[in-house]
């Protein structure tokens, strides 16, 4: 090892590039985000809470991580199936759909947000057959759930499929000849191992979903209570110079993609010490 | 990666029959009936056009509905010219700003033995899980009228916010960990050796990162810039916040489209959408050639 650490000290550079990373990775990320905590640190205890408890805030909160959760469950569940259909069969355009996932990633979230709208609106061509049968979903709740569906799919599908595709044939095999069934193959032996992949893939898109902005305030409505998200209020009090509160409901957000980050790490450490390095 | 070899199986020559059958054996181990795999590859298909597909196609349907004179009459209109020309702008700014911190980022990281090198890394990918909004907001708290440095550039008369340097601020965080990403796991995978040699041959610092690190990372860094620059023109949430909304401006494409549509001149929105659109398309396509380039120096590098 020391013979190793003693080589790659020849290269030159570090000090220089390390110096340039660290000085403007604060410039640019650390210390705006600083600014933030520094912002909500001026108010007071009460003042904080009395921005998070106001009807308003706790209600666009609820809206966009309750919708968001919601999404990412429907995301965890469509994934699973659009990998298992792209990594173990073969259809007529299956490359081309593989490519497809992709573009809620590359598409930009206003042009998703104007085209999921125009879609869902009631004369839409999604909206029309709905309102038919008296489902509203531009302009509603329902609307949001569709954007954060959207915009989600990428985050289950790019998480799972290459852990499926790694995955190793001989273990399900052995399952099999031992005379598993199939669904027991499946549930017992290979959901289990994609299991940390999964719930990765699910915390992404719920992370993804919960700042979204873009891809759903067209379609929400943003009706305050009711079908107003949380990044939009920040939006609203900062157009109303009420920077603490939109500070204070940024903080609360912030944490909770820490938290999420933090979370992700520790999935991903747990899966690479569950399965063996090839 | 084991159905590739699978593919390569049924399309072997005769003498490799037997071998094939045996494995078509020990697949209908690892495969569904044929009615369980039909119902799923139709429910991923329906999922995949009603979501994606769809409204993919909705945005030129929209764009091209009073006819090809229309769509381009709203192209031209100045207020679309300056939004085109302003993104540009601002993406160039951000790409190159990314690149060259990616670049001596993933030196640092990717060259040399440090610890505290995966809370690095953790600190580069923040803005991907910061909320874009968010990503204006700090700005706003930085440079506006009642931010930390806002009194200080009122008095320079120094304009930050509702201007391109916000803006350009602005991309740059919500674009800042793509090149590093697409280069730390590339770079890490090819080791130091190559480097010490021309070093050790004699090689200066820079004539080693130019004449033998970049041959071997280009792919990546085409990658990194890429995907950075679709974001950086496509940006949202995090422009809206610092641009200000002023006409002919500081109105990037996506605001632009946003303006418009809210003012119902769909014809003339969906205009816009349509050129981001085929950004995001083109830029997947792109995607796809970089990768199979990239995973070919992968296994090269393998054997």
């Amino acid at each position: 090892m020391s013979a190793i650490a003693a080589r790659r000290r020849t290269l030159p550079g570090f000090g220089l590039t390390m110096g340039l990373t660290l000085t403007w990775l604060s410039v640019i990320i650390l210390i705006p985000l600083a600014a933030l905590f520094l912002r909500s640190t001026e108010l007071s205890f009460d003042q904080f809470w009395g921005i998070l408890s106001s009807r308003r805030t706790l209600n666009a909160l609820r809206v966009s991580f309750g919708l968001a959760f919601a999404a990412a469950c429907v995301n965890l569940v469509m994934g699973s199936i659009i990998v298992w259909a792209l990594v173990r069969y073969r259809f007529p355009g299956r490359r081309i759909f593989d490519a497809i996932v992709d573009v809620p990633f590359a598409l930009p979230t206003a042009v998703a947000g104007v085209a999921l709208t125009s879609l869902f609106a009631e004369k839409g061509w999604l909206g029309a057959p709905l309102a038919a049968l008296g489902i509203k979903v531009a302009f509603t709740p329902l609307g949001i759930f569709v954007a954060m569906i959207f915009i989600g799919i990428p985050f289950v599908v790019r998480t799972v499929q290459p852990v499926l595709q790694d995955l190793d044939p001989e273990i399900e095999e052995a399952a099999g000849s031992l005379g598993a069934s199939r669904w027991q193959t499946i549930i017992r032996v290979i959901l289990p191992s994609l299991a940390p992949a999964l719930l990765t893939g699910l915390a992404l898109a719920f992370a993804r979903a919960v700042g979204e902005y873009g891809s759903v305030i067209f379609i929400a409505g943003n009706l305050p209570n009711v079908s107003e998200i949380a990044p939009l209020l920040i939006v609203i009090r900062l157009s109303e110079f009420r920077y603490a509160d939109a500070t204070a409901i940024a903080v609360i957000m912030l944490v909770v993609s820490f938290v999420i980050i933090f979370a992700v790490n520790r999935l991903q450490r747990w899966a690479q010490n569950r399965i063996p390095a090839h | 990666m084991t159905m590739q070899i699978a593919d390569g199986v049924s399309l072997a020559p005769p003498e490799a029959t037997a071998r094939a059958h045996k494995a078509a054996a020990r697949n209908n181990l690892r495969t569904e009936p044929r009615a369980v795999r039909i119902a799923i590859i139709t429910l991923a298909i329906a999922f995949l056009s009603m979501f994606v597909v769809l409204p993919l196609v909705l945005v030129f349907a929209q764009a091209f509905s009073r006819g090809i004179l229309a769509y381009l009459a709203a192209l031209a209109e100045p207020e679309a010219l300056a939004a085109i020309k302003l993104t540009l702008v601002v993406a160039a700014i951000s790409v190159s700003l990314n690149l060259v911190f990616g670049l001596v980022a993933s030196w640092a990281i990717a060259k040399f033995e440090f610890t505290g090198k995966t809370f690095l890394i953790t600190l580069i990918d923040l803005p991907f899980s910061v909320s874009p909004v968010i990503s204006g907001l700090v700005f706003v708290l930085l440079f506006g009228a009642q931010g930390y440095f806002g009194g200080w550039l009122r008095d320079h008369d120094i304009q930050v916010l509702f201007a391109v340097p916000g803006i350009a601020l602005a991309t740059t965080f919500v674009t800042f960990p793509f090149v590093a990403r697409a280069l730390i796991p590339l770079m890490q995978e090819q080791g130091t050796q190559e480097e010490e040699a021309a070093i050790s041959l004699g090689a200066s610092g820079l004539q080693t990162f130019f004449r033998v690190t970049l041959p071997n990372i280009k792919w990546g860094v085409l990658y990194g810039v890429l995907l950075c620059n679709a974001r950086a023109m496509g940006e949202f949430g995090a422009v809206s916040v610092v641009s200000g909304h002023i006409r002919g401006e500081t109105n990037t494409m996506p605001l632009l489209v946003e303006i418009l549509y809210n003012e119902y001149q769909f014809v003339a929105a969906f205009a816009i959408a349509s050129l981001l659109a085929m950004l995001a398309l083109i830029t997947l396509i792109a995607k796809t050639i970089l990768e199979r380039h990239l995973d070919e120096g992968h296994d090269a590098s393998d054997h």
